[in-house]
């Protein structure tokens, strides 16, 4: 029986990737750790190693293949003895949702690797805010772009973080920034997030516009005394004098079976502090926009990414400063029903859920909040008073959550509207499991939002 | 006995410029006026405290002078400074006005944050002193991001981080070293060692009891002072500046130190005797041993009072313009959170 080999997982939200190349050949003698293929997410190129000894006996995926599903099988070693392969499969077509194959192991795969998703083009209404032409980019690319726009603008903005620089970001996003800017302006850190977050606010007090990455925003939480003591409430407490311009940005939320330390939400957490303002964009068009605001903003700026957006495609404005303001909500699906907000990879979810309910006849209303503090609750009341049911969707935990805000506001201020409660669909009130099904099971999906809709309309 | 603890050793070079430096008996005068002004003011302040016009935590300086006024009368226009919560002394001696600093303490609207910061949150751009910061040690990498903005924009400046022995256990310090000998930020990280942090002694809160040694492994230089010696502080502070502003990277200054009152306002300090602070005070006063140098020097004691009536009138008058401030608007509340 041959051994087979398959197509690896390099990174935790991996689905599949381009096999661009094959080290061996039919015939070839292969001992385990030879590297045998180079294989490329969008955001590096890894090579493979075998594990097992053996000699090739077919190679199933041609080099250059596009799309190869993790799990596929990609080639196949003769065991000892055998001479010839049993009957030809179509191992590409063969697409399969197992664990990536215990044959071969990315040679060099770092903890932390960007999900190499291409992922799909999102059908996205058409933006009120542009009527120009645009392009298709993805999340990734258009953060990069807002930084690199900015940089150019103003040679006060520099980029600050762990691997940011010479590996071109953890996950690509500063990609191409160190060799354009130099290493004075894009600075690999030690990972020491404490220290040079507060070497970001005092470089921010002396005149400079720092953009500070965290790896992800989990690591934020050794630096949360600098961002809110420090950079938060200085302005406040120098009665006005010392403005702290800084961005803090990185990916936030969960990405995929990275567990409980790695998967958490601080929407919530950091807009509860006076003195931060709080972004978190869906869609590339908006990623790049308010990137820019943030850069712009002569106050500090949380910028919540998701790790799982950064390689969704969408269309983004061909402008030569496509700006989004911050504090301005979004109607990304207008709907008489029912209003549900989301932010950040909730608002695809409730993209989704909307087309669920619009088949069985309730029309909803989809906000992105884009910004969480200061919020658009204008846009929200006003969503309100047409529909009189509000869904608030996050990824985070619901205890003192956006979603509670977001009720207490809706008391505040459209109470007389409502015909329901407010409804939140959130994370569960839980540690985020490792196991597939648990960590489904932990996170908001689609469907929740789709009961909720209906159980906010009365039609269970 | 005190002075045991006190012992100052010479570590590394001792400063050429300790020789070199003999500083002129107008300078003289004036770093003697400047810490009178500062102890003059940090016991009216003590004063106020105690008929309640200041509240909160208020730490005074009062036994420290020769520290931040040695550093100060040696920095260069453009340099910046960022202290810790015990900061009315750096603030005096960077330039700020009695008034304001003491109408801060007093939370009138008159005071350098209008109130809202009080005693341990003042800042002056125009001084380039940038706190006043109230959680320990938080202040040592916001002066390595204020000595990065010095490099990145190539203005020769040089920061003075301020911390105390308590916060030189703090692991950001540490951090802060790393990153500030990696990429030769110009910062001189002053190590107050007043002997205490709060009422733990410095045996009994650190593991190897020269600070000045802390950035060792960094590969940043370090010079025990004699902090109560205001031309020792001055020798320290030329050869800690040269060091910073010709490139070479940060530069540790364990300054031997004592404080002669509580932390705060509140604390007893039954952590030690009577006799030890009184033998600090009666053989190390930095005041006391500038004012001998002075008479030594010639000046007369008529010249001496002329210069304490002096301050004593400036702290005066920052009491009573302190007072007499009305306090903040009451939509003052909601302004200042964010820049429009």
């Amino acid at each position: 029986m041959a051994v087979e080999i398959k197509m690896p997982a390099l990174s935790p939200t991996m689905t599949e990737g381009r096999l661009s190349k094959w080290l061996i050949k039919a015939g070839d003698s292969v001992r385990s750790g030879d590297v045998i293929a180079e294989i490329e997410t969008d955001k590096a190129t890894m090579e493979v190693e075998a594990v097992e000894e053996g000699i090739v006996g077919e190679i199933t995926v041609a080099e250059g293949s596009e799309g190869v599903a993790v799990g596929a099988v990609i080639a196949r070693l003769l065991e000892e003895g055998e001479t010839a392969l049993p009957e030809e499969e179509d191992a590409v077509a063969q697409s399969s949702t197992l664990a990536p194959s215990e044959q071969v192991l990315p040679a060099d795969l770092a903890m932390v690797e960007a999900d190499a998703t291409p992922g799909s083009v999102l059908p996205l209404p058409p933006d009120p805010d542009w009527n120009g032409a645009t392009k298709t980019q993805t999340v990734r690319e258009a953060l990069r772009d807002a930084m690199a726009e900015e940089m150019r603008n103003d040679d006060r903005v520099f980029v600050m973080g762990e691997e940011v620089a010479e590996y071109q970001g953890a996950y690509k996003v500063s990609q191409g920034l160190l060799e354009e800017f130099s290493d004075k302006r894009v600075i690999d850190t030690p990972i020491t997030e404490h220290g040079f977050a507060g070497l970001g606010v005092g470089a921010a007090f002396g005149e400079l516009l720092p953009v500070i990455e965290f790896m992800t925003f989990n690591f934020s939480m050794q630096a949360i005394d600098q961002i809110i003591n420090s950079a938060a409430k200085t302005l406040y407490m120098s009665g006005g004098q010392m403005g702290c311009p800084i961005v803090f940005r990185g990916p936030n939320g969960a990405a995929s079976r990275v567990a409980a330390q790695h998967s958490q939400c601080y929407a919530s957490w950091y807009a509860h502090c006076p003195g931060l303002k709080v972004v978190s964009p869906w869609s590339a068009a908006d990623a790049k926009g308010l990137l820019k605001s943030a850069i712009r903003d002569p106050n500090p700026v949380i910028f919540l990414e998701n790790e799982v957006m950064y390689g969704q495609s969408f269309d983004v404005p061909e402008h030569e400063d496509w700006v989004v303001p911050i504090g301005k909500a979004k109607v990304v699906r207008p709907g008489s029903d029912v209003t549900i907000t989301a932010f950040s990879i909730m608002v695809g979810k409730a993209l989704e859920a909307a087309e669920q309910l619009a088949a069985e006849g309730i029309e909803s209303e989809v906000i992105d909040l884009r910004t969480i503090r200061p919020l658009d609750t204008e846009m929200i009341v006003e969503s309100v008073k047409k529909t009189s049911r509000l869904i608030s969707c996050e990824e985070g935990f619901p205890y003192a959550g956006i979603g509670s805000e977001l009720a207490v506001q809706m008391m505040e201020q459209a109470f007389d509207y409502l015909d329901a409660p407010v409804m939140r669909v959130t994370g569960k009130d839980v540690p985020m499991p490792y196991a597939a099904n648990l960590e489904k099971l932990a996170l908001p999906q689609a469907d929740d939002i789709v009961a909720a809709g209906r159980q906010a309309c009365y039609r269970t | 006995m005190a002075d045991k603890k006190y012992t100052v050793r010479k570590r590394g070079r001792p400063p050429k410029s300790v020789i070199n430096d003999k500083p002129s008996r107008e300078i003289l005068e004036q770093l003697y006026e400047q810490m009178i002004l500062i102890r003059r003011f940090e016991e009216k302040a003590g004063q106020l405290y105690g008929m309640g016009h200041i509240g909160g935590f208020c730490h005074l300086y009062i036994g420290q002078e020769a520290v931040v006024v040695g550093m100060q009368s040696m920095a260069e226009e453009g340099d910046s400074v960022v202290t810790s919560y015990r900061d009315h002394g750096h603030m005096l001696a960077c330039g700020m006005e009695s008034r304001g600093v003491m109408a801060e303490l007093t939370g009138r609207k008159d005071g350098y944050s209008r109130g809202k910061g009080g005693s341990m949150h003042m800042f002056s751009r125009e001084k380039n002193f940038y706190g006043g910061h109230g959680i320990v040690a938080a202040q040592v990498p916001i002066g390595a991001g204020l000595a990065f903005a010095h490099k990145y924009k190539g203005d020769g400046g040089v920061n003075m981080a301020y911390l105390g022995d308590g916060a030189a256990n703090q692991g950001q310090v540490y951090e802060t070293f790393n990153m500030s000998a990696l990429w030769k930020l110009p910062i001189i990280f002053v190590i107050e060692n007043n002997q205490y942090g709060m009422g733990t002694s410095v045996s009994r809160a650190s593991a190897g009891l020269d600070l000045a040694d802390r950035g060792k492994a960094y590969g940043i230089p370090g010079l025990q002072v004699d902090g109560m010696d205001v031309l020792a502080v001055r020798a320290a502070a030329r050869e800690a500046l040269d060091y910073c502003r010709s490139g070479k990277g940060p530069y540790i200054l364990e300054m031997k130190t004592y404080r002669y009152r509580g932390h705060s306002m509140s604390d007893p300090a039954k952590y030690r005797t009577r006799d030890e602070v009184d033998a600090m005070r009666k053989q190390h006063d930095p005041i006391e041993q500038l004012r001998d140098l002075l008479l030594r020097e010639g000046v007369d004691e008529a010249g001496l009072k002329q210069i304490d009536k002096k301050v004593k009138g400036v702290v005066m008058d920052a009491a009573d313009f302190a007072l007499a401030s009305p306090e903040p608007e009451l939509d003052e509340l909601f302004t200042d959170i964010l820049i429009a």
